[in-house]
């Protein structure tokens, strides 16, 4: 496949550090964007993503497929496909010590957290505020539970983790409640088997 | 609640026993009835009156005779019917043994029941019966429930363990044990070396997937139940085959005549056996997947025709001395995944449960043989026999899983651990096959069939019993890493959230194989073999009008429990304003905890959930369905009130709703009229009925003539303008790769299949661009077609 080559390179030049993923990865991925790619016009749509099945029975489907499209946009290149899911690269041991030097790697737990987070925060306010909170609970929870009770669930989350009172959870106040949680391999694929 | 549950299946226990006395009371009492007039007539029924012609004629005739045989069946397949009904009342009994531990039990109080009233217990089981009518049914319904992608992606490392592994075990167990023999202490110097051999065949046959309901829980990966899945597959098959071929052995030479010509054809024909097996099996499932596509129209004979290929490729195969287990194998198999989606949706599933309800019965029966055979004379005891035996099956088991393993992880990409290891072990529960090959041994050829049997009983109790009810907890002892601290609200419900977006995105980024072959021959298959098996232009799609049946059940819920009624909402602007909310006590934070742990959705699994002798309604496919409900319903909410996203963005051209953003202020009451709304709008078109969603264009549609809920027939669809006209369609798209009647998304199993989306799609999204009508009608009004017609859609053939 020619194309391949042409987004590594530029994914190279562009220094998005998916160029660590490797070449077969590359070409695996690409070969599946096309395949989801039902126009052919080397972008997919919203509707291309929901054609896959599993992720109509997601209950983060569409928010998960909202992440992949940037701000505004309704289309999203391959580029912007794997920017996306270089979120989810494992984080090598020998990355860690690179850090210091380039800009953060997407896969970085930060950068992880983030992702996570934005999938809460649709006004990107960088606050999960109650309203937030209730709508994706609401989307994760069976119908046994009722509003009220969803609500006090939300008011108790809001209020552990909340530390600066502002009863909206905060991007570090988020990452402070995970500390303890292994968030690197909770939000890692292994691209191939 | 122990207690409560107790008194259940108190009555259940007495019931049982009812039964079984009445059983053989009736039975004891006629015997001696029945035989006093059999000496006079073979016809019984006439007797009474033609044989004593002085008597009156009787107003009341007994007769067992002429029933005693499918009487005394039915009897039995009641009593282990009512066994399970029992067993699974109580609820944590499943989770603590194998449900054949429950049918051995059942085979043995059978046993002792028929032993005790010296009852001579009907000749249901010999050779022909169980080779023709017993055992297919077990095969069909294993092989027809094998997921296939799992299976084939694994399968080099699947014949490498099941093939190789019940080579080995056969000659380990069989060797061994000849060495054992040839002790003079044990007084077994009689039993050759053949028939060491064959029986070494027999006790290796495994039935693993008894003990998989047992660690279901425990999160048992993929490969690794498909390790499982494929020995309990193959293994039947191969262990058949080499009695088989060892049988002949024995009938044909004496042992110290066997030459090593002998030895090489006994391989060749093994493998003949095999390879031909599967070749007519394949070739069967081919006919019988092209035969259903044209059963349309009496679908009432489609299980017919499924069955009776699958049998016919069983029996054929049997004639030419081809290994028949194989052949029914590949046919299930390869017949599976075309005729589920020719079929009918009533016809499929009659077709599960059927095969669930033939195999069930094959099994109960050949375990209440078993139990007859336990309680009773015909036994020889043989310490050293029995005790080695027990001994060389785990040892030959354990070698030959950690060393067939350990060359095949060389080759995998994702080798197994040893606790995987250790549980396969682990699970070499013997079951109903080793129990039917030891009785069937021919007693001319074996002069020590006795001890064969009890030795084989012995081992089947052993392994059911003890390893069957200490898997679990081994399995939990092996899985346990995580610790038991309690975690937080908020670290449930973000780790929950993290699951349920690694496996979106997992999803997003399709499944992966590394077999080039794999890949070919999904394209063959798409290219030409969909086209000459599949039907062509279903004329329902099933996936559509399951999932419009379940928005009308849904509806009418809602209508009538109000169970997604958001009157709360009002509430919590309310509680906002207070700050510093009440302080929970710990016990209602436990609570809250708990709750939310319990009623969030589960991650969706990509391991299989089989059980062997149920098929339980997935709890993941209700969850699917209320997932999507809620979606349609959001959806359709948010389209109907056109509320744009709140944080500001223009209501303009490219407004796609999504049912996960917010849309402001729900209005229960609406929203249940604008469904009831949506029932009415039913369409008579049942072909291929699908919801068009149609946001704002650019053409700047005023609200009321919105048609938020059309059903248009999918050949006036109209795909013009794709660019710019976001046509949400989503049930379409949802056709589209289900085109073809594929259940995807509501049943968990042929999730798996997502590849196959790949090359459908493609080409169905092309077939029906080309078939548009001529335009895009104007905006219809939902009222325009009031046709009434629930019936349509919930009436399927």
């Amino acid at each position: 496949m020619v194309h391949d080559h042409d987004f590594k390179g530029h994914l190279h030049g562009d220094n998005f550090q998916i160029s660590l993923v490797s070449h077969s990865q590359i070409t695996r991925l690409y070969s599946r964007f096309t395949s989801l790619d039902k126009g052919e016009n080397g972008t997919l749509s919203r509707e291309d993503f929901q054609r896959i099945p599993e992720l109509a029975i997601n209950p983060l489907g569409d928010r998960i497929i909202n992440a992949f499209f940037p701000e505004g946009e309704d289309q999203v290149n391959f580029r912007g496909f794997m920017r996306t899911l270089a979120h989810f690269r494992p984080i090598e041991d020998n990355e860690k010590s690179k850090d210091v030097n380039g800009p953060e790697p997407l896969n970085s737990r930060s950068n992880k957290l983030h992702f996570a987070f934005r999938l809460y925060d649709l006004d990107k306010d960088d606050k999960i505020s109650r309203d937030e909170l209730l709508q994706v609970l609401r989307m994760m929870v069976g119908v046994n539970i009722s509003d009220e009770q969803l609500g006090s669930i939300a008011d108790r989350t809001i209020q552990e983790a909340d530390q600066d009172g502002d009863s909206a959870i905060s991007f570090t106040e988020f990452v402070k409640v995970l500390e303890k949680v292994d968030v690197e391999q909770k939000m890692s694929i292994r691209f191939l088997h | 609640m122990g207690f409560q549950v107790f008194v259940a299946f108190g009555p259940w226990n007495l019931l049982l026993l009812l039964v079984a006395l009445e059983c053989s009371e009736a039975s004891s009492d006629l015997n001696e009835s029945t035989n006093s007039t059999t000496r006079h007539e073979p016809n019984v029924q006439f007797a009474a009156a033609s044989s004593e012609p002085d008597e009156n004629i009787p107003v009341f005739v007994l007769d067992y005779d002429y029933v005693q045989i499918p009487y005394e069946v039915t009897l039995w397949i009641l009593l282990a019917s009512l066994a399970k009904i029992g067993f699974h009342l109580y609820r944590r009994l499943p989770g603590l043994m194998p449900e054949s531990c429950l049918l051995i039990i059942v085979g043995a109080l059978v046993g002792a029941i028929i032993f005790g009233t010296d009852h001579k217990s009907p000749p249901v089981m010999d050779s022909s019966i169980y080779f023709l009518y017993l055992l297919p049914p077990i095969v069909l319904e294993s092989g027809y429930f094998m997921p296939t992608r799992p299976f084939f992606e694994n399968i080099g490392s699947i014949l490498w363990w099941a093939g190789l592994g019940a080579l080995i075990n056969a000659f380990g167990i069989g060797l061994s044990l000849y060495l054992i023999c040839q002790i003079k202490a044990f007084g077994l110097s009689d039993v050759n070396l053949l028939q060491n051999l064959l029986f070494g065949s027999l006790i290796s046959a495994v039935d693993p997937v008894a003990v998989l309901a047992v660690f279901e829980e425990a999160r048992v990966n993929e490969p690794l139940y498909m390790m499982i899945f494929g020995e309990a597959l193959l293994n039947d098959g191969i262990s058949v085959v080499l009695y088989n071929i060892l049988i002949a052995f024995t009938k044909m030479h004496k042992f110290e005549d066997i030459e090593p010509v002998d030895i090489l054809a006994g391989c060749a024909r093994f493998v003949i056996v095999g390879v031909g097996g599967v070749f007519f099996g394949i070739i069967f499932g081919f006919i019988s997947a092209f035969i259903t596509r044209f059963t349309q129209n009496i679908s009432a004979i489609e299980p017919l025709i499924v069955f009776m290929f699958s049998y016919l490729s069983y029996l054929v195969a049997e004639t030419l001395y081809l290994s028949g287990i194989l052949a029914i194998t590949a046919c299930a198999v390869t017949m599976k995944k075309y005729v589920e989606e020719n079929v009918s949706q009533t016809s499929y599933t009659t077709i599960k449960y059927f095969m669930k309800m033939l195999s069930s019965v094959s099994e109960t029966l050949i375990f209440i043989f078993m139990g007859v055979s336990t309680v009773g004379k015909n036994h020889e005891w043989n310490w050293a026999f029995i005790c080695f035996t027990l001994v060389f099956c785990q040892v030959w088991r354990a070698i030959s899983v950690f060393a067939l393993f350990y060359v095949s992880n060389q080759f995998r990409t994702s080798p197994f651990s040893i606790k995987d290891q250790c549980i396969i072990f682990y699970s070499g529960v013997r079951g109903a096959g080793s129990f039917s090959l030891a009785f069937l041994l021919p007693l001319s050829l074996f002069p020590r069939k006795k001890m064969f049997v009890t030795a084989t009983l012995v081992v089947i109790y052993f392994t059911v019993f003890i390893q069957g009810i200490t898997i679990g907890p081994l399995v939990r002892y092996l899985d346990v890493k995580k610790t038991n601290k309690k975690e937080s609200i908020n670290e449930e419900l973000h780790i929950r959230l993290m699951d349920h977006l690694k496996a979106g995105i997992e999803d997003v980024c399709g499944q992966w194989s590394h077999y080039q072959v794999r890949d070919k021959f999904k394209k063959f298959d798409h290219r030409y073999l969909r086209k000459i098996l599949i039907r062509k232009n279903l004329p329902k799609s099933s996936i559509v009008s399951l999932y419009k049946k379940l928005e009308m059940k849904q509806a009418i819920e809602m209508v009538e429990t109000g169970i997604l009624s958001s009157t709360a909402f009002s509430v919590p602007q309310l509680a906002q304003r207070i700050q510093g909310t009440k302080r929970l006590s710990p016990e209602d934070v436990e609570s809250m905890r708990d709750l939310l742990t319990h009623n969030m959705y589960q991650v969706r699994q990509r391991t299989l959930s089989y059980n062997k002798y149920n098929l339980k309604p997935q709890t993941s496919e209700k969850q699917a369905k209320e997932i999507l409900i809620r979606r349609q319903n959001t959806l359709r909410e948010s389209m109907r009130k056109g509320h744009s996203l709140p944080w500001g963005e223009p209501a303009g051209a490219k407004n796609i709703r999504y049912l996960s953003f917010p849309y402001g202020h729900p209005q229960p009451a609406s929203r249940h009229r604008r469904v009831a709304e949506f029932t009415d709008n039913d369409s008579s078109d049942s072909e291929r009925p699908s919801i068009m969603f149609k946001e704002h264009s650019q053409r700047d549609l005023p609200q009321e003539r919105y048609p938020t809920q059309e059903i248009i027939p999918m050949k006036s669809l109209y795909r013009g303008r794709k660019p710019t006209n976001f046509r949400y369609q989503r049930n379409t798209s949802q056709e589209e790769h289900v085109g073809q009647g594929r259940r995807a998304a509501l049943r968990p199993k042929p999730l798996f299949r997502a590849v196959d989306e790949e090359y459908e799609s493609g080409e169905e999204s092309a077939e029906e661009a080309s078939a548009i009508g001529p335009g895009w009608p104007p905006e219809h009004r939902p009222s325009r077609e009031h046709h009434k017609s629930h019936s349509p859609l919930l009436r399927r053939k």
